[in-house]
């Protein structure tokens, strides 16, 4: 079973967000993402002042297997990119909700994280993907 | 639901990730396959490979049939127990797919050959059979699992298992060669460049020998191991580095074509000669990257000074990488046969560079290349 932390917003294409103090929004992919790509490689981050749409693809996350897209789960401008994950990708594999975080974002909006699903919505999402 | 072997449900009860492989739900890992894939390199490692056809051929006729149906050539299994790796190939010089075969002795020969082939290669078979009405019989061996024990230490462990007037023939089998255990069909055969037995038995007894080599420490390794074992051991895998529209002297297979003898005819031998005699354009060669990315099937490698048309040098990537051995991303490249040592490879539209070297990678464990 793929961990749901109860204090994060997720999206269907398994990606996480945290609300940091500061305003800024925290992105990562979830467990149920990292267990499915398997032991990560390569990890393609944005830059720095990146404009995102939401539900565009912001990042590559490649396994051995493959490479997948990350795809925004909010608007907004990229402040940080998670420069550790370059040398040390496995991060994702170890610590998804944690250290292995993809990149920080100014949201364009304050409540954009209100679109997002909810862990209980989420997990049901995983429930009836495995059913 | 794909089809299974009969050690699905253990490779699920050993926490195994399922995935589709030719129709075939199969392990693809256990949990990591960069972990499973050192272990196989440093130490030893099962795999199922049970989804490979094993097909016996029995008669006085077939040794004449093999003989025109593949292009390596079966007149070099002349002592019982050797076997050949090759192509069999279609008129026009294609690959249909690649095999092993085992000589047991001039009335049993043994072929396996690839999962997601075996209909149209049994059918080829068959048909070639009836056409040249050849003496023989084709037998598909549905009842036989195989478990592939692979890395230095995995003779040893499988000759433990083997009955005491058994253990010593079979670690004194040379490479390619193979034989009779009991019911067990051992070979010291494999697709990782490690030394290794290849073992096929009936099909009811691979669960068990499967836990007694676990419980012998020997990892369970999945599909994605045996992939990325086989890209640093150099080795094609069919229907990605050659496949029916592309014959084995521009897939690095020249080497188990035999054109000698010449007066041996193997179906494909006049549309190889012609290839030969015009000169292949093509050839596969190795790929490291030189910077952080991931190298795969289909990008498009391009020869810097050439622009990014399709002039000399273009080619594409058949198979590629993360080399856990390496530690750098890998690749078979089909390219220009004048191909410079400097190449970019598009990746995401990104040109990166890359560096061509000959295959293999790795071998008994041992980087072969200059990083």
């Amino acid at each position: 079973m793929s961990q749901v932390p109860a204090e994060l917003k997720y999206a269907k294409s398994h990606e996480w967000a945290r609300l940091l103090p500061d305003g800024r929004i925290e992105i990562g992919i979830t467990d149920h993402a990292q267990q499915a790509l398997g032991d990560l490689v390569f990890v393609e981050v944005p830059e720095t002042g990146r404009v995102l749409e939401a539900g565009a693809a912001c990042a590559v996350v490649e396994s051995v297997k493959a490479a997948s897209d990350v795809y925004a789960p909010i608007a907004g401008t990229v402040v940080e990119g998670n420069a550790e994950l370059a040398a040390n990708p496995e991060l994702i594999n170890q610590d998804c909700y944690g250290r292995g975080w993809l990149m920080r974002v100014q949201p364009a909006s304050a409540t954009a994280l209100e679109a997002l699903l909810s862990p209980e919505a989420y997990s049901a999402v995983l429930a009836s993907a495995e059913a | 639901m794909g089809r299974k072997t009969v050690l699905h449900d253990l490779h699920v009860a050993l926490g195994a990730r399922m995935v589709d492989f030719g129709g075939w739900d199969m392990p693809v890992n256990y949990g990591s396959q960069i972990e499973e894939h050192h272990r196989v390199r440093r130490e030893a490692g099962v795999f199922d490979v049970s989804h490979m056809c094993v097909v016996d051929l029995r008669g006085a006729g077939v040794r004449r049939f093999l003989s025109r149906l593949l292009a390596n050539d079966v007149g070099k299994l002349w002592k019982s127990g050797k076997a050949l790796y090759s192509c069999m190939l279609n008129d026009a010089g294609g690959v249909i797919d690649d095999l092993i075969v085992y000589y047991q002795g001039e009335q049993w020969w043994r072929i396996v050959v690839n999962a997601g082939t075996r209909d149209k290669d049994l059918a080829w078979m068959r048909r070639c059979a009836s056409e040249w009405q050849a003496e023989l019989s084709i037998t598909e061996r549905t009842d036989l699992a195989i478990v592939a024990v692979q890395g230095p230490q995995a003779r040893t462990h499988v000759a433990s298992l083997l009955e005491v007037e058994d253990r010593e023939p079979a670690l004194s089998l040379g490479s390619y060669e193979a034989r009779e255990c009991g019911l067990w069909f051992v070979a010291r055969t494999g697709y990782t460049g490690e030394d290794g037995f290849e073992v096929m038995l009936p099909a009811e007894e691979a669960p068990s020998v499967w836990r007694a080599l676990n419980a012998a420490g020997i990892a369970s390794c999945g599909l994605g191991a045996r992939d990325t074992l086989r890209l640093e051991a150099g080795m094609n895998l069919y229907g990605n580095d050659m496949d029916e529209s592309h014959h084995p002297l521009e897939s690095n297979l020249a080497w188990t074509v035999a054109f000698e003898p010449a007066d041996r005819e193997f179906v494909g031998r006049a549309a190889l000669e012609r290839l030969r005699a015009a000169g292949v354009p093509h050839k596969v060669v190795g790929l490291v990257l030189e910077e952080r990315g991931v190298l795969r099937a289909h990008q498009r490698v391009i020869v810097p000074a050439s622009g990014n048309g399709e002039d000399a040098g273009a080619g594409e990537i058949t198979s590629g990488s993360f080399s856990p051995t390496l530690e750098r991303s890998i690749a078979f490249a089909r390219v220009s046969r004048t191909v410079p040592d400097a190449v970019q490879v598009d990746i995401r539209g990104k040109l990166l560079p890359a560096r061509v070297v000959k295959l293999p990678f790795v071998r008994h464990g041992r980087i072969l290349i200059n990083l």
